[in-house]
């Protein structure tokens, strides 16, 4: 497949996301912010960091970047879309996925292994696990607390559109322990947690690479 | 005609404000007495061009609505609206 990372000034997780999609053998490209054009991508991941300093609201200024309207285009045509912290961030601040990411309950900014349960398996993302499987991965991140309505939460609950969960130790006073979610058309997936980081025996875990095989495709 | 116009965010009610609960808790130590609660928002302070003080006072609202403010988290008020000399 053909896997495009987006480059927002301040991303840092671009790299590793472009490693770990290539380690699962994907023909993998960065795309820089300023650009229109996803040059045909499959799948396109935003990656973890500090869009824009974080400024005003974390993701609030990177959500208007040029290249967000071929991002918006690209979910609406059923594509996929994987928006991981940062990216989870500017997928809420866009309105492609619903609720939003608040600051962390506790005030600090996390940065730990935590452990995460497999809550939906028919997402292209999430296809290579077994439903309520048990992943690690780590989370870096001040603002991390998802946060929707009442009505919003039961409506991802019924439609099954919570991807991931926080097992144990919610790191950030999430709603309902949610790590990550899907949109209507399951194409899109946001998450919290970083399963770039945890792709390869070296990074001493290996339970995020599924997440890059794309195994539902 | 310039305007400054102040547009004040605040944590909508019913979310949680871990920076007010902790500003609360941090007065309480210091020995203020009788902080009940406090919390934390932001001001954004424009300087807009605009025929008139409802013509600013509608932009800044519309800035709110695109972009200074999240609605699912912030609720916003435009404060005030001054001709700036």
């Amino acid at each position: 497949m053909k896997v495009a990372v987006v480059r927002f000034p301040g991303s840092n997780c671009d790299a590793d996301a472009w490693h770990a999609a290539k380690d699962a053998g994907h023909a993998v490209a960065f795309v820089w912010h300023r650009s229109t054009d996803l040059g045909g991508a499959d799948v396109v991941v935003l990656p973890g960091g500090f869009a824009y300093g974080d400024y005003l609201r974390a993701g609030a200024i990177a959500r208007f970047s040029p290249v967000m309207k071929a991002v918006e285009a690209h979910a609406k045509a059923g594509r996929l879309l994987l928006g991981i912290c940062n990216g989870f961030q500017v997928l809420c601040e866009a309105g492609i996925l619903p609720g939003a990411l608040a600051r962390n309950a506790g005030l600090s900014f996390v940065c730990r292994w935590v452990t995460l349960r497999v809550e939906a398996t028919d997402t292209a993302f999430t296809a290579g696990y077994r439903k309520g499987q048990t992943l690690r991965a780590p989370v870096a991140h001040g603002e991390g607390r998802y946060v929707a309505d009442e009505a919003t939460l039961d409506r991802l609950e019924r439609e099954g559109r919570v991807v991931f969960r926080y097992a144990g130790d919610n790191p950030n006073g999430a709603l309902r322990d949610i790590a990550g979610i899907t949109n209507e058309g399951r194409n899109v997936v946001g998450m919290m947690p970083h399963p770039e980081r945890a792709a390869e025996a070296l990074l001493g875990c290996t339970d995020g690479a599924a997440l890059f095989a794309l195994a539902g495709t | 005609m310039r305007w400054r116009v102040r547009v004040r965010i605040m944590p909508r009610q019913g979310i949680l404000d871990p920076q007010g609960q902790a500003v609360a808790h941090a007065l309480g130590s210091l020995g203020f007495a009788g902080v009940a609660a406090a919390r934390v928002g932001r001001t954004v302070e424009l300087a807009l061009d605009a025929p008139a003080e409802a013509d600013a006072r509608d932009a800044a609202k519309r800035m709110c609505e695109r972009l200074l403010a999240n609605p699912v988290t912030e609720d916003f008020v435009v404060d005030t609206a001054e001709a700036l000399a």
